[in-house]
């Protein structure tokens, strides 16, 4: 963090904005845990595709899925227009799947899982003990004296490790398992709608995580079932030259709801890896999904070297009526983050959210934003942007608002803010604006000055100052938010809080 | 690298239908722009800069056709004193025009300059476009260098008593016309160019323009009504230490149009306002594509697109600020605004911010909707009709682009002339 401690910071830039960053910018997870594995060889092929379809023990209609995937994705260029640059990627110089030796006999319950392995997730604050409370929540005034029970799904490397809370899940309706469970426990689920809402040559990437994925979450919750705790899944990497593809399909029934969290993060090594994650949600009528992710990938050292590249492909379709979908996403780590979250707004009176906070600092390039497809009457969507870039990093917000003629009524906000901590850094804005009706409304703010009018004039009306005003109402936002999240990163995430609009460009 | 097959097909067949002028001086320059043509290759659908807005009529070999327009409004700026520039289809008409002479300034044709050996004509001819082909390519600016038929070259020295008023006339219905005009103004000189008329069945203008510092031009621009030409313009301007850059374009219908302003501070100081008001009705694609490069300190840039959209029009803002590494206290506004009037109409918009400088201030909104109806009861409550009442918070929508007019007179003009044209519709 050198560098940031010689940049000299401008006038009228928060302190204690430029020390959250600073903080941000130590890297905690880059531990290693030294533990046998086991590798498929290098490179990727049909022969690839097929060992992690039998190492899953996948029916033969996944493994031809897969394989119709890999031979789409031979076709495909990878895609170019992102405002990020890295070294070309050697596709065939990396290994696809990687599972700890332990993990070959499938262990039946946590108590049978490797040592080593409970031990990593309770060094990252996600222990995989039922019985403990998660850390960061403990204490907690607002917690209930029982604690907050999460339910984790772990995911080391290729491999889903364990999932807690299963039965208690279970007794509720709601299926929590990794996705290779699924497709072998409840295939009619996962037949119906996997890839539906990121279609298999949906781009690049994706293509490539449709063929070659190897693990990742699976959640299902019955018509009606509010989820009786939070899920969420922890993804590790540990592994070298190791890609992690990781595939999650959430599907909310009529009138349920679900709150998702996402968390990630990787040993500190030489070598860039790839991460090409699909997350797919769908949204059945009157149902609700929050997810929120804490990328917190191995982000490279001062100078570039290293880290992830974090290309995930991220959607939710809402297709039921009234349904709801919020992302939250607070990106700090990876060397490079292209990610685009998006909502399908099909459903007449859906809603989609988006807000992001994304933290660049030394050699980062974040490249990230969300899609609105407004399809449906009478849908909603906002968009809530703040990306900070320090030292000599770029962070783009890039995003689409499309308003579709038979979209009539709809709405849309939008606001980016960007920060820039000393003069070596980048940070740009490159919004979509397609409207093609004229009962919608629109409205692309990049100022400052134009959060809900509204609220601004409640807090001015009780003496404070503009920024402040501007300040309160979208930290108090993201705050909200942030303090949802009753993990371990709840912590950090309130450090990000701290971070100020002041000095903010447009 | 080899162009798509598509793409060199359509450009071969374009420069098939070209013929290079025998240009003496700028030759070197012409070819140079054909060169990078060939390697670009022209606009195509799939290109991102033309995501909105499909290239196809104005890169096909032949002109499409384009009917006459007839009406009987005397032409816009018909009331001012100003020294006229005619071109007929894209030929200068010498006695249409006045006398190319006034103080302050001296104004030559552009095949002249070489005979008359004009050195900052030669010198700028084709530079500023191959300075705006990066970072991103516009192919039909460089096709403009390499062709132009004809075109002026004006150069500002002093404080000319009236407005240069170039005018561009339509005579036949598959004319392909292609003009290119220089202009330097000097050091502390102030000059007005305005410019008016459909030009041709399709119109493809450059104006390279080079402000040193302490320079101002003000250029308004007013772009036919009801007329079925397709036009692409360009004009690239590059701004010395404290100059001024004010332009402002309306544009009332015509089937295609694509106006593409790149502008580059290169000196501290500077001021570059660049405005647009447009009201399209039917068959209608109206394109905006800005681009202003901060590449000093202390510069003011804004940008103010208004668009009136009825009865399935299309309006497109592509509008960027650009603000490189130590361009510090930038202070860069872009806004652009649709009101749809109908179901049909669409706005399409990607107003970009890219930023290298961390002691600035950028701030850019985007906004579509309807008309407010609030505003419609009020006035209806009052007595107006609808149609009045419509026609009244339209032009309020649009005054805020007007505004950016500085002469009032010529604002004036240009409001009484949007009022007529609501108030009679199609």
């Amino acid at each position: 963090m050198a560098a940031l401690d010689q940049t000299q910071v401008k006038e009228g830039v928060d302190q204690e904005t430029v020390d959250a960053v600073r903080e941000v910018g130590t890297y905690k997870y880059g531990w290693e845990t030294e533990i046998e594995m086991e590798y498929a060889p290098k490179g990727v092929n049909p022969d690839i595709v097929k060992l992690i379809s039998s190492k899953n023990d996948e029916p033969e209609w996944m493994t031809e899925w897969r394989l119709a995937a890999f031979e789409r994705w031979t076709k495909m260029e990878e895609p170019n227009w992102a405002m990020v640059s890295y070294p070309k990627i050697d596709f065939q110089d990396q290994y696809y799947y990687a599972r700890p030796k332990s993990m070959e006999e499938k262990p039946k319950s946590l108590d049978e899982v490797d040592p080593k392995l409970l031990a990593t997730y309770e060094k990252l604050g996600i222990p995989l003990k039922e019985q403990m409370i998660l850390a960061g929540v403990e204490g907690s005034e607002d917690a209930p004296a029982e604690g907050r029970k999460v339910a984790v799904d772990a995911v080391f490397d290729s491999v889903s490790v364990g999932t807690t809370f299963q039965a208690e899940l279970k007794k509720a309706g709601v299926i929590f398992c990794s996705i290779s469970e699924a497709i072998r426990e409840h295939p009619e689920l996962v037949k119906k709608y996997l890839g539906t809402v990121v279609p298999v040559s949906d781009n690049f990437y994706a293509t490539l995580n449709s063929a070659v994925f190897s693990d990742g979450s699976f959640v299902y919750v019955p018509p009606g079932v509010r989820c009786p705790m939070e899920l969420s899944t922890y993804f590790r990497i540990n592994a070298e030259n190791t890609g992690q593809f990781e595939r999650t399909l959430i599907i909310a029934d009529k009138g349920s709801y679900v709150s998702y969290l996402e968390g990630c993060t990787a040993p500190q090594r030489d070598t860039a890896q790839l991460h090409a994650a699909v997350v797919e949600i769908i949204l059945e009528e009157d149902a609700e999904v929050k997810y929120s992710t804490v990328q917190n990938w191995f982000p490279g050292d001062e100078n570039g070297k290293g880290g992830i590249y974090n290309f995930v492909t991220k959607r939710a379709d809402c297709r039921g009526d009234r349904s709801k979908v919020m992302w939250t996403q607070v990106e700090t780590g990876s060397a490079v983050t292209w990610k685009y979250p998006s909502c399908i707004l099909r459903g007449e009176d859906s809603q989609g959210e988006f807000y992001s906070i994304a933290i660049t600092n030394n050699m980062q390039q974040a490249d990230t934003g969300t899609k609105m497809v407004h399809l449906g009457k009478n849908t909603k969507s906002r968009i809530v942007s703040k990306g900070i870039s320090a030292g000599r990093a770029q962070n783009t917000y890039r995003g689409l608002v499309s308003m579709h003629p038979k979209a009539k009524d709809s709405r849309n906000y939008t606001q980016c803010d960007s920060l820039l901590i000393g003069d070596k850094c980048g940070a740009h804005t490159v919004p979509y604006i397609e409207v093609r009706n004229n009962s919608s409304r629109v409205e692309h703010e990049a100022t400052t000055s134009k959060v809900d009018d509204d609220q601004l004039f409640y807090c001015r009306q009780r003496g404070m100052d503009e920024e402040e005003a501007v300040a309160l109402v979208v930290n108090g936002f993201c705050k909200d938010v942030l303090q949802a999240l009753p993990m371990e990163f709840a912590m950090e995430a309130q450090q990000l809080v701290a971070i100020s609009l002041e000095g903010s460009v447009g | 690298m080899a162009l798509p097959q598509a793409k060199q097909t359509a450009t071969d067949e374009r420069l098939a239908t070209l013929n290079m002028p025998d240009a003496g001086c700028t030759r070197k320059a012409r070819e140079a722009a054909l060169a990078r043509v060939c390697e670009m290759g022209l606009p195509g659908r799939r290109d991102e800069y033309w995501k909105y807005t499909q290239p196809d009529t104005l890169v096909s070999a032949d002109a499409p056709f384009a009917a006459l327009f007839h009406n009987d409004e005397p032409p816009m700026f018909d009331e001012f004193d100003r020294l006229k520039i005619v071109f007929i289809d894209g030929v200068f008409s010498p006695e249409d025009s006045d006398e190319l002479a006034m103080d302050g300034v001296s104004i030559d044709r552009l095949e002249d300059i070489c005979c008359k050996d004009i050195h900052w004509a030669k010198e700028l001819y084709g530079v500023l476009e191959a300075n705006g082909q990066n970072p991103v390519q516009r192919p039909l600016a460089a096709l403009n260098t390499a062709f132009a038929s004809d075109g002026v070259a004006i150069h500002v020295t002093g404080k000319p008593a009236k407005p240069i008023s170039l005018i561009y006339r339509h005579a036949s219905e598959t004319s392909d016309a292609i003009l290119h005009h220089v202009v330097r103004v000097e050091s502390g000189a102030e000059v007005t160019i305005l410019e008016n008329g459909p030009a041709a069945s399709r119109f493809n203008k450059c104006m390279e323009i080079d402000i040193a510092d302490g320079g101002t031009l003000h250029h308004i621009r007013a772009q036919g009504r009801d007329h079925q030409r397709r036009a692409a313009t360009h004009m690239f301007t590059r701004m010395g230490t404290e100059s001024v850059y004010k332009s402002f374009t309306l544009t009332v219908n015509g089937v295609l149009t694509r106006n593409e302003q790149v502008v580059e501070l290169t000196g501290d100081d500077a001021v570059a306002h660049v405005a647009g008001a447009c009201v399209g009705d039917g068959e209608f694609h109206h394109d905006d594509t800005v681009f202003v490069t901060h590449d000093a300190v202390n510069c003011e840039s804004r940008q103010v697109f208004k668009k009136v959209l009825r009865n399935g029009a299309t309006g497109v803002f592509q509008g960027k600020i650009l603000v490189k590494e130590g361009a510090q206290k930038t202070d860069g506004y872009q806004i652009s605004q649709s009101l749809l009037l109908d179901e049909d109409s669409q706005f399409l918009a990607k107003p970009e911010l890219e930023i290298y400088a961390d002691d600035v201030a950028c701030s850019h909104g985007s906004t579509s909707g309807a008309i407010d109806e609030t505003a419609l009861f009020y006035l209806r409550s009052r007595g107006v009709s609808v149609r009045e009442a419509t026609n009244m918070l339209t032009l309020a929508f649009l005054a805020e682009a007007v505004q950016e007019v500085e002469d009032e007179a010529l604002a004036e003009v240009i409001v009484t002339r949007l009022q007529d044209w609501l108030a009679r519709r199609r």
